[in-house]
């Protein structure tokens, strides 16, 4: 539920205390200020999900490529076995 | 835009729909919790994509649609207060209530707010130190972190005019009431990404094991969903029963800690009434210690006046999946969103909506018959 | 009513329904559903004339053997200045626009302006400058006017009516309008989407852009001259503004009771301006534009209108984005990135900012 939107954390305003530390954040050439209470370990450079204002999760790459990489082992196995049947 | 445009490419969407294909060999019906789904779901027509053996069904995942009536009431009240400025999330403004919905007392002149964060509410507290503002904090998991922060941070800065009307719903509880009905159909889940980036995916190991259910924690692109269904598919012709996680790259397994941690310092888990399928034990939060005094439900007293509920509408068999939004007689005839009979039809997550708005379906087809059949199977 | 309980007693229960149609609300004026009902319901039954039920953008009237046509706007934007322009601007090519769309020569404009007591009158100042300019820019001269004043708070500082008159020229064949439009034809749109509206949430909802979204302003007669000029037999022409584009082409689907299928990959959206839809849960297609029209024309002379168009600077970001079939009517339908299909319905109320 929940609208959340990945972006790049690009700037990092410590607040002193983590609760409020906030972040600009880039989704797609738009910034916006964002919390980053949530996600100490977020640093510029990385991409978050941000959900109401707030940085919920930082962004795995390599678990994010591998959908990616599964389809193409998919596809090259088609192209060895022939088409898969149905 | 990065990591969202990607798990929308088609090339990819059709190889996963081919795979699927492979893998069926018998009827199955598959649950998506999430609202947010429901939406990708209706709006990329993806079940074009899907071979007929596979029926996805709508589940309960809109915290709009679930928030109790009388909850709905008492926002209303609150809001025609002069003296509030009463901020909520966009979707709440048009689900009605026993007699009017925030925007009608947006319409009447009371000052009822869109916000994009709980924050923005609790910074029109500090600007307006004359005004009492009252945020209406709804939502899943997923959104408790931020409403917690801002009890969190209204205390630590002595903020006194501003307050919470809570109503979070939790989402584990909810798929028990439906796997425990008699009534239930679903047959795996595609459990609700956002919630589990937040809470992790623990409780749903004894969930899958008691129902034999695969759950596959799964995200909200087209992408997303179409692996989560290869995943929930292969397990069930498999005859597993296990609980996996498609949304990876968000979501690990014990889940946002730090966020866990303020929730569990500013909410307690309660009972809650869910609008359409009645109460579910252990299902919600209020507000608990310290942070009591910003709960907006004790500031205000109710009128006493008792919430009003018409039988017409059969939102609760729509939100248990048990019929889609075109098999209510009141749908789109009585029932569209401009006179809305329940809240999956209001809200822009509802089934109902979704089903109003992107594509009044049966069967796989749109139900007028000349229409062109889509993409190639 | 089926029994849909569930074990420990679940109660199945709904809400009254809602009554409250004795107001005016905001999404009355949001250019969907409520504006239109608003328009069945209330203006043509007490209006009602051939002209009026044409329910175009402008009126094409007959006067002493000239074509002309006549349309009016007001201009309600807040905030008054945003990026890429301000209210003049819009006043002004909102209006030419509407006479573009009927394939009229913009001549002559008035306006009627409802100033708030307490205004600055440099902001006054301000906005008549740009309307002056876009006068000029578009050939056309501002002949006639008014002005009052209300007390504080009954008005957003400035709300402003154009009328307009533009002559059809002898050269223009056949009628534009929805009544043209034919199954086969295919649908143009005459530059990306959503800008507009874009550009004014920025300024509402404290957005930061790397290099800003402007408002798209601009008057588009040249297309449409150039269209003209070029001899293509335009079926329809129809500018995209509140509602966008979604809600355009129900209008049209619904007047001729035919379908218009879209494809979700031919659709033109800048990336900024997909991205804030991202993160404001908003859909391009229901976005405002200010600078944009739809071109309905016979499939055989697309390809000769996409290049006209492309020449000229306010198209010059033209696209075919989709075409029209005889069913299912009053329907339009897109065809998704990923090959799935599903209905873009007219505009429901406001387009509230989805969060959930």
């Amino acid at each position: 539920m929940c609208l959340a939107v990945p972006g790049r954390v690009v700037e990092i305003v410590d607040g002193g205390d983590i609760a409020f530390r906030v972040g600009k954040v880039d989704f797609g050439g738009i910034r916006k200020e964002i919390s980053l209470a949530y996600t100490p370990e977020a640093e510029v450079g990385k991409y978050v999900l941000v959900h109401v204002g707030f940085a919920i999760s930082v962004i795995d790459e390599a678990e994010a490529q591998r959908v990616f990489q599964y389809l193409e082992e998919m596809g090259g196995l088609k192209e060895e076995l022939g088409e898969i049947p149905q | 835009m990065k990591f969202l445009s990607e798990y929308r490419d088609p090339k990819a969407a059709e190889q996963l729909a081919q795979a699927i294909r492979g893998k069926v060999t018998h009827t199955w019906t598959i649950m998506e919790i999430c609202g947010g789904q429901t939406h990708t779901i209706v709006k990329s027509g993806l079940e074009d994509l899907l071979p007929r053996e596979i029926t996805l069904v709508h589940g309960p995942g809109c915290p709009v649609c679930v928030t109790p009536i009388d909850l709905i009431d008492k926002a209303v009240a609150i809001a025609q207060r002069p003296e509030v400025i009463f901020c909520s999330f966009g979707d709440m403004l048009r689900v009605p209530g026993s007699s009017k919905s925030l925007f009608d007392v947006k319409a009447e002149g009371g000052d009822v707010r869109i916000v994009y964060s709980p924050l923005d509410a609790l910074k029109l507290a500090k600007t307006n130190p004359q005004r009492q503002v009252v945020f209406f904090a709804v939502g899943f998991e997923t959104t408790a972190p931020a409403n917690a922060m801002s009890a969190w941070q209204a205390d630590h800065e002595g903020i006194e005019n501003f307050s919470l009307l809570v109503s979070h719903v939790l989402v584990p509880p909810a798929m028990e009431a439906l796997l425990s009905s008699n009534n239930c159909v679903v047959q795996g889940f595609l459990a609700a990404g956002h919630v589990c980036t937040i809470m992790g995916f623990e409780e749903y190991f004894p969930i899958a094991a008691r129902y034999e259910v695969p759950i596959v924690i799964t995200g909200f692109e087209p992408l997303d969903i179409l692996e989560g269904i290869l995943m929930t598919v292969t397990q069930l012709e498999e005859r597993r029963h296990e609980v996996e996680n498609q949304y990876a790259r968000a979501v690990r397994r014990e889940g946002n800690r730090p966020a866990q941690n303020t929730i569990a310092e500013v909410f307690e888990v309660t009972p809650r009434q869910w609008r359409g399928l009645g109460e579910i034990p252990a299902s919600g939060f209020q507000l608990r210690g310290r942070f009591q005094k910003y709960d907006a439900n004790r500031r205000y007293p109710s009128s006493g006046e008792p919430a009003r509920e018409s039988p017409e509408c059969i939102s609760g068999l729509i939100l248990q999946g048990i019929k889609k939004p075109h098999e209510c007689p009141a749908f789109a005839v009585k029932c569209t969103p401009e006179n809305p009979l329940g809240a999956p039809m209001v809200s822009s997550e509802g089934a109902c909506a979704a089903y109003y708005h992107y594509g009044r379906r049966q069967n796989h087809e749109l139900v007028q018959p000349e229409l062109p059949s889509p993409a190639s199977r | 009513m089926a029994d849909g309980k569930i074990t420990n007693s679940f109660n199945l229960s709904c809400p009254v329904p809602r009554v409250a149609d004795d107001r005016i609300v905001l999404a009355h004026g949001g250019g969907g559903k409520l504006t239109h009902q608003l328009i069945e319901k209330i203006f043509i039954p007490a209006f009602s004339n051939s002209m009026l039920e044409q329910r175009h953008d402008g009126a094409v009237v007959s006067v002493n053997g000239s074509r002309l046509a006549f349309t009016t706007d007001s201009f309600v934007v807040r905030p008054l200045i945003f990026p890429g322009g301000n209210i003049g601007d819009l006043a002004v090519n909102g209006t030419v626009n509407d006479l573009a769309m009927c394939g009229a020569r913009p001549l002559y404009l008035s306006s009627g302006f409802i100033l708030e007591e307490g205004l600055e009158i440099e902001i006054l100042r301000k906005v008549v400058a740009s309307m002056q300019q876009a006068a000029a820019n578009a050939n056309v001269k501002l002949v006639t006017g008014d002005t009052k004043v209300v007390d504080k708070g009954k008005g957003d500082g400035i709300f402003v009516n154009t009328s307009g008159i533009g002559v059809i020229d002898g050269n223009v064949k056949s009628t534009i309008g929805p009544q043209s439009v034919q199954p086969g034809d295919v649908v143009i749109v005459s530059g990306d989407i959503g800008r507009h509206g874009i550009a004014i949430l920025s300024v509402r909802e404290g957005l930061e852009f790397e290099s800003p979204i402007l408002s798209d302003t601009a008057n588009v007669w040249p297309a449409v001259e150039a269209l003209l000029n070029a001899g293509i037999d335009i079926h329809c022409l129809r500018d995209l503004t509140r509602g966008g584009l979604a809600t355009t082409l129900n209008e049209i689907a619904a007047d001729r009771d035919v379908c218009i299928k879209l494809e979700e990959t031919a659709m033109p959206v800048d990336e900024v301006v997909q991205g804030a839809c991202e993160i404001l849960g908003l859909d391009p297609l229901y976005v405002a534009n200010e600078g944009r029209f739809a071109a309905i024309v016979p499939a055989a002379q697309a390809d000769a209108a996409l290049d006209v168009l492309k020449k000229v600077a306010v198209s010059g970001g033209a696209v075919r984005v989709g075409k029209v079939e005889p069913s299912p009517g009053r329907m339009v339908l897109l065809q998704s990135r990923i090959g799935g299909c599903r209905v873009v319905d007219m505009l429901s109320g406001e387009q509230l900012p989805r969060i959930c």
